[in-house]
C-alpha cells in the first residue's frame, strides 16, 4: 500500500470508529462520552490499524504492542476499534453499558478483550503503561506502550510522578499521546483549571517532546515513526485536537463531554460520519 | 519466653528466597526499603528492584502494569503510605483487575511509635478488607511472615500483608504448614476462646495464662487470614465457649473484632473486643506506652474475659 492509500484508509477507519461510537451511544437519551472519543479518533485508528502490532486472531498475543486509555471515560473510542479489529461481534457495540454487557462505562481487563487494564480514576494510566513497558525490557521485547492522556488529566498529580518515573528509569519504549481538546468536563481547560503550558513542563520531566495536528494522519504517522527513533528517553506527543471532532453539533460542545444526542442529531451525526466514510470509497 | 524476631527481616529475606526460583517476582519500593527490609531484594537481583522514589501512588499503579504483564510484583512501603496514600490506585487496577499485586504494608498499627498519628495505622485491615478480590494476611510473627509472602506468591490476585516494625516473640514453627484462610490453634483451653491476630497473639498467650491460674481454661486462636475470614471456624471453635474475647493492633472497626461479631450474628456466645477505639495514635518513645495507653493488653484481655462470665 502507498502513503497515500494508508493515510486514507485510517482516515476512513477513523470515521468508522466516529460512526461506531454514536451507535454506542444512540440516540435514546442515554449519555455518552462523545467528545473526548472523537477527539482521539484519528490518533487511535492510526495505533490500532497501522501502527501497533497485534494479532487479530489473538488478543493476548504474547508479541503484541500494548495501548492504555488512561482517561479511561474515553473507552467507547477503543471499543471500537477492537471490534472493527474482530476482537468480539461487532453487532455487541450497542450494548454498550447496558447491565451484563462486556462494554463497561470504563475500560475492564477482565470483560472486553483487548483491553489490558482498569482506568477510569484519571491520572493512573501512564504508571500502568510505565509498568508493562518495564515488564516488556525485563522479558527483552522489543515492543511498546503507546498511552493517550487528556489535558484536563495533566491536572491530577500521579502524571507526573509517572512522567518522572519514566524518565528515571529511561524507559524509551512508551510513548505518551496528550490528546489536547482544550476542554474539561465543564468547560474551557484555560478558563477552569489551566494545565498549560504542556510541552515545557513534559521537556522540564525529561521526555522528547513531539507536536502535532491530531487530526492529521500525515502528522500522526510521522509523529510515531519519529518516537521509534528516540532512545533512551520516553516520547510524548502532544495531540492538537478539537473536542467532538467529525459530528458538526457536538465540535467543541462542552456539554459532549458526557451528553445525550437527540433522536434527530443521532440521525446527523450517523448522515454526516457516512458522508465521510463515502469520501474514501 | 520464646525469642523474638523482626517481621520486616522476615519479609526481606524471602523475598530473596522466592526471587531465587521464579524470575517473575519483581520488588517496588518507595524510599524505604532499608525499613521494610525489602532492600536485601535490591542487592540480590538489583535488575528486578524498582526504587520508585517518594510517590507511593505511582509505584501501586507501576506495580500493576508489571502484574498485568505477567510479573508478580510486590510492593512495600509504610502500611499508611500503601493502604491509606494508594487506596485509589489498589481499588481501581489492582483489585479491580484482580491483578498479581502483593502489597506489604509495614511499620503497621502503633509499632511506628515515635512519627505519631500520621505514620500509625490503624485503619489498614478495614481498608484494605473492604476491597473485592483482595486477600489479606496478618502473620503474628517472623516465622509466619515467611509463610505469608510465600502463599501470597502463590495466590492469583492482589494481597495485603500487614507487618510490624518491631520484634516480636515467635509462636510458629517454620516447619508448619501455613493454609490460607484457617485459623490456628496456639493453645488449647474449654472455657474462653481468644481470638487474636498480629502483634496481639502474644498479649492473648500471656492472658490465657493468667486466666489459667484463676481456673479459666483459655484456647487461643491465631487470626493470620483476615481475608478470606473463616466464620466458619470462629463458630466451630467457641462452639462450647461461655465467652469469647478479640485482640488485635487495630481499630475495633473493620477488624478482627467486627469481623468475629459477624461471625457470630447467630451464636448466643457473648463476646467483647480489645482494639484500638476510634481514635488516632501519637508519639510516644516506645511501642509499650502506646499498647498501655489504648488498652492494646494482657490485663485488658483478662479484665474483659472476667467481665464476660
Amino acid at each position: 500500500m502507498g502513503r497515500q492509500e494508508i493515510v486514507n484508509s485510517i482516515q476512513k477507519m477513523a470515521a468508522q470508529l466516529r460512526k461506531d461510537v454514536v451507535l454506542m451511544i444512540g440516540g435514546d437519551g442515554h449519555v455518552g462520552h462523545l467528545g473526548g472519543s472523537c477527539s482521539s479518533a484519528d490518533i487511535v485508528a492510526a495505533l490500532y490499524f497501522h501502527k501497533m502490532k497485534l494479532d487479530k486472531q489473538n488478543p493476548k498475543w504474547e508479541g503484541r504492542d500494548k495501548f492504555i486509555m488512561s482517561k479511561g471515560h474515553a473507552a467507547i473510542i477503543q471499543y471500537a476499534a477492537l471490534a472493527e479489529l474482530g476482537y468480539f461481534p461487532k453487532e455487541i457495540i450497542t450494548t454498550l453499558k447496558s447491565f451484563g454487557s462486556i462494554l463497561q462505562g470504563h475500560p475492564d481487563r477482565n470483560k472486553t478483550p483487548g483491553v489490558e487494564a482498569n482506568t477510569g480514576s484519571l491520572g493512573q494510566g501512564l504508571s500502568i503503561a510505565n509498568g508493562m513497558a518495564l515488564a516488556m525490557k525485563l522479558d527483552e521485547k522489543d515492543n511498546k506502550v503507546y498511552c493517550i492522556l487528556g489535558d484536563g488529566e495533566m491536572a491530577e498529580g500521579q502524571v507526573w510522578e509517572a512522567a518522572m518515573a519514566a524518565k528515571n528509569f529511561k524507559i524509551d519504549n512508551i510513548v505518551a499521546i496528550v490528546d489536547k481538546n482544550k476542554l474539561q468536563a465543564t468547560g474551557s481547560i484555560c478558563e477552569r483549571f489551566d494545565t498549560n503550558p504542556l510541552p515545557e513542563k513534559w521537556e522540564a520531566f525529561g521526555w522528547k517532546v513531539l507536536e502535532i495536528d491530531g487530526h492529521n494522519i500525515e502528522e500522526i504517522l510521522e509523529a510515531l515513526d519519529k518516537a521509534d527513533t528516540i532512545k533512551g528517553q520516553p516520547t510524548v506527543i502532544i495531540s492538537h485536537t478539537i473536542k467532538g471532532k467529525g459530528i458538526s453539533f457536538a465540535e467543541n460542545v462542552v456539554g459532549f463531554h458526557n451528553g445525550a444526542m437527540t433522536r434527530e442529531q443521532y440521525g446527523i451525526a450517523l448522515q454526516e460520519l457516512d458522508a465521510e466514510i463515502e469520501k474514501y470509497n | 519466653m520464646s525469642k523474638t524476631q523482626s517481621q520486616r527481616l522476615a519479609y526481606g529475606e524471602e523475598l530473596v528466597a522466592l526471587g531465587a526460583d521464579n524470575r517473575d517476582i519483581v520488588v517496588l519500593e518507595a524510599d524505604l526499603g532499608k525499613s521494610t527490609m525489602s532492600c536485601l531484594f535490591q542487592q540480590a537481583y538489583p535488575d528486578r528492584y524498582f526504587e520508585m522514589g517518594i510517590a507511593e501512588q505511582n509505584m501501586l499503579s507501576m506495580a500493576a502494569g508489571l502484574a498485568a504483564s505477567g510479573k508478580i510484583a510486590f510492593a512495600s512501603t509504610f502500611a499508611v503510605f500503601a493502604a491509606g496514600r494508594a487506596f485509589d490506585q489498589i481499588r481501581q487496577t489492582i483489585a479491580i483487575g484482580n491483578l498479581n499485586v502483593k502489597i506489604c504494608g509495614s511499620s503497621s498499627g502503633l509499632s511506628d511509635f515515635g512519627d505519631g498519628s500520621t505514620h500509625q495505622t490503624i485503619e489498614d485491615v478495614a481498608t484494605m478488607s473492604v476491597i473485592p478480590n483482595m486477600t489479606v494476611l496478618t502473620p503474628c510473627d517472623a516465622a509466619e511472615t515467611r509463610q505469608a509472602v510465600h502463599a501470597a506468591a502463590e495466590i492469583e490476585g492482589p494481597v495485603y500483608i500487614r507487618v510490624v516494625r518491631n520484634d516480636v516473640p515467635d509462636y510458629i514453627s517454620e516447619g508448619d504448614t501455613f493454609e490460607l484462610g484457617k485459623m490456628r490453634v496456639l493453645k488449647d483451653g474449654n472455657d474462653v476462646v481468644l481470638f487474636a491476630s498480629g502483634t496481639m497473639v502474644e498479649a492473648s498467650m500471656k492472658a490465657a495464662e493468667t486466666l489459667e491460674k484463676d481456673g479459666i481454661s483459655a484456647k487461643v486462636v491465631n487470626v493470620s487470614t483476615m481475608k478470606p475470614f473463616d466464620e466458619e471456624a470462629v463458630l466451630t471453635l467457641s462452639k462450647e465457649a461461655k465467652a469469647i474475647v478479640t485482640a488485635e493492633e487495630h481499630s475495633y472497626i473493620g477488624g478482627l473484632a467486627s469481623k468475629v461479631a459477624l461471625a457470630l450474628k447467630k451464636s448466643k456466645v457473648p463476646m467483647d473486643y480489645v482494639a484500638i477505639e476510634d481514635k488516632f495514635g501519637q508519639s510516644a518513645h516506645s511501642v509499650k506506652e502506646l499498647m498501655d495507653h489504648y488498652g492494646l493488653t494482657e490485663q485488658n484481655i483478662v479484665a474483659k474475659v472476667k467481665g464476660l462470665l
